[in-house]
């Protein structure tokens, strides 16, 4: 066999593998959706679930996801600029450094469900959170964080060194070089990334179950103070969401409905991750696009 | 190519009357234990370009990013001996970096503007510093882009971003950027190495134009550009200055065989 031969042999191969990685998302996809969205209506997203009868909806687990996630990006965002931009900008090239880069991949490749009974264990017990939003939400911080913190590092280390120095030879200081040079150069980068993160926040479900609990109590949507126990801003209130609650139905459900109601909520579910990967790279490309070349 | 001494070396004197913008004396740079700057003392006429030329290697671009401190942001760099700037050590631990830059600016080899529009671009930094007067400051990006004799090709779609320009134009957008500033100093590290003749020609010129009111010191690869744009020249051969003279003696009679071997073509 000669070069040119070889070389077309490795191109169908490699078309075929990356074939095969595209049939299995088609494939896993539409099952999900094919299976999942006749049961989708909107009685089916706004009402709450039930647990004997059948007809129950998600309205309340939906609400809770997208509310958890709200407050882990919170909490995990401005932590993961923080961390980022040292380890990007001041952190020396030395042991702390290399302690601190190994801690992040550490934590970041920790299972879920050993951050889930961690956090049972020290927010839920210790710190007397209970199976709370809270909880859930500082469980997903530790989930979070680490990928974050990488995504912003990366992001920041892919500013052309030559940024930093026009900046520097301004008289600018090194904090206002990051701030007003860098950061906006790497806005894009961050941004997909910070996406890509809710994404798996979102679906993430070993992580909550024993920390933002398994029962999702009915809400008052009509009362937004957050120190009533019925409102939907409680923090302090048992939350399931849409992936606990597929897991839930699917391990104990007992409704007559149970398969449609996991169907249906997978395909929500699945739906809203592709709907934040889709913006990722939407708003990833717009931004870019208007910061360099309007 | 043979070894020359580094001890066989003509720094030029300058008269009492020669007003000096900047002074370097014993300056010494290391990478880590790797001294690769063996104590330049060289003066800078004000109002003059100075062109640094040398082999790559021979530590002209060392010495010049010493010159406004850019050394300092690689990690494991040590800079000893002293730049007299305004009868202050700037080279000293005391003295405000940020400060001193905003005096003594600089242009880089690549061409760095931000990813910003051309009118931020130039904004960008004297905002920072204060001056928020939108009349003030439409002003200054006329002036400065005047100055790099860019204004005519951008002035009517100054909000594009400065990443769009052609090489050339966002090497003179930089050069704007840096004399929007007002700096009295400005240094140049190959300015135009990464450019077309014509777009060099261009900044050529405009470093011509801008030495009435600026003391430029430029290092440059190109010896022709080094005879064509200025007044005086530095020769740097393994992290020490050679030879420093008018650049018109450098090119025709230079005293030390190292120069003259440069110049000549023979190595570099």
């Amino acid at each position: 066999m000669n070069a040119k031969q070889k070389d077309k042999l490795a191109t169908v191969v490699l078309y075929l593998i990356a074939g095969i990685i595209v049939l299995i998302l088609a494939s896993l996809l539409g099952y999900i959706l094919v299976q999942g969205l006749p049961h989708v209506s909107w009685h089916f997203l706004t009402s709450p679930a039930r647990a004997f009868a059948a007809g129950g909806g998600i309205g309340i687990q939906l609400f809770n996801s997208f509310y958890l996630l709200l407050l882990a990006m919170l909490i995990s965002v401005p932590i993961s600029l923080g961390a980022g931009i040292y380890l990007a900008e001041y952190a020396k090239a030395n042991r702390l450094t290399d302690v601190i880069r190994t801690a992040i991949e550490i934590l970041s490749s920790l299972p879920s469900v050993v951050v889930g009974l961690f956090g049972f264990l020290v927010f839920v017990l210790q710190f007397h959170f209970g199976f709370s939003i809270l909880s859930g939400a500082l469980a997903l911080t530790m989930f979070n964080l680490p990928l974050l913190t990488r995504n912003i590092e990366d992001s920041l280390r892919q500013v052309d060194f030559a940024q930093r120095e026009a900046g520097l030879a301004l008289g600018l200081s090194r904090w206002e070089t990051v701030i007003h040079v860098v950061i906006p150069e790497a806005l894009p980068g961050i941004i997909t990334g910070m996406i890509l993160g809710a994404g798996r926040v979102f679906g993430e479900a070993a992580a909550l179950i024993y920390t933002a609990g398994q029962s999702a109590p009915a809400l008052n949507f009509a009362d937004w103070n957050p120190l009533n126990i019925a409102s939907p801003l409680n923090v302090f209130r048992p939350a399931e969401t849409l992936a606990v609650h597929i897991w839930k139905i699917n391990s104990e459900g007992i409704q007559p409905d149970a398969a449609a109601v996991s169907a249906g909520a997978s395909a929500v579910l699945i739906l809203a991750v592709l709907l934040f990967n889709v913006l990722a790279r939407f708003l990833g490309r717009r931004l870019y696009k208007k910061m360099t070349a309007e | 190519m043979q070894n020359y001494s580094l001890t066989d070396t003509f720094i030029r004197p300058f008269d009492q009357g020669q007003e000096i913008a900047l002074a370097t004396s014993a300056l010494k740079v290391f990478y880590d234990d790797h001294e690769a700057l063996h104590g330049v003392s060289l003066p800078f006429e004000r109002y003059k370009i100075t062109a640094l030329i040398g082999a790559s290697g021979s530590g002209k671009s060392t010495f010049l990013r010493s010159l406004n401190r850019m050394n300092d942001t690689i990690e494991g760099t040590r800079v000893t001996g002293s730049i007299m700037y305004r009868g202050v050590d700037i080279n000293s631990k005391q003295v405000d970096v940020y400060e001193m830059r905003k005096h003594i600016g600089m242009v880089f080899q690549r061409p760095n503007p931000f990813a910003k529009s051309i009118y931020d671009n130039i904004t960008f930094a004297p905002r920072r510093f204060g001056e928020h007067n939108k009349e003030k400051l439409d002003q200054l990006v006329e002036q400065s882009l005047k100055d790099a004799a860019l204004w005519d090709q951008v002035k009517d779609d100054l909000h594009q971003s400065g990443l769009a320009l052609s090489g050339g134009q966002q090497q003179r957008l930089c050069i704007a950027r840096a004399i929007a500033m007002k700096p009295d100093i400005l240094l140049l590290d190959e300015p135009a190495s990464a450019l077309d003749p014509i777009s060099t020609s261009t900044v050529e010129d405009t470093l011509l134009q801008l030495k009435d009111h600026y003391t430029i010191i430029i290092v440059t690869h190109n010896m022709q550009q080094a005879a064509r744009i200025s007044d005086y020249t530095a020769f740097f051969y393994s992290g020490t200055a050679i030879e420093y003279d008018e650049t018109r003696k450098i090119f025709t009679r230079p005293k030390i065989k190292a120069t003259e071997d440069y110049v000549s073509g023979h190595f570099g």
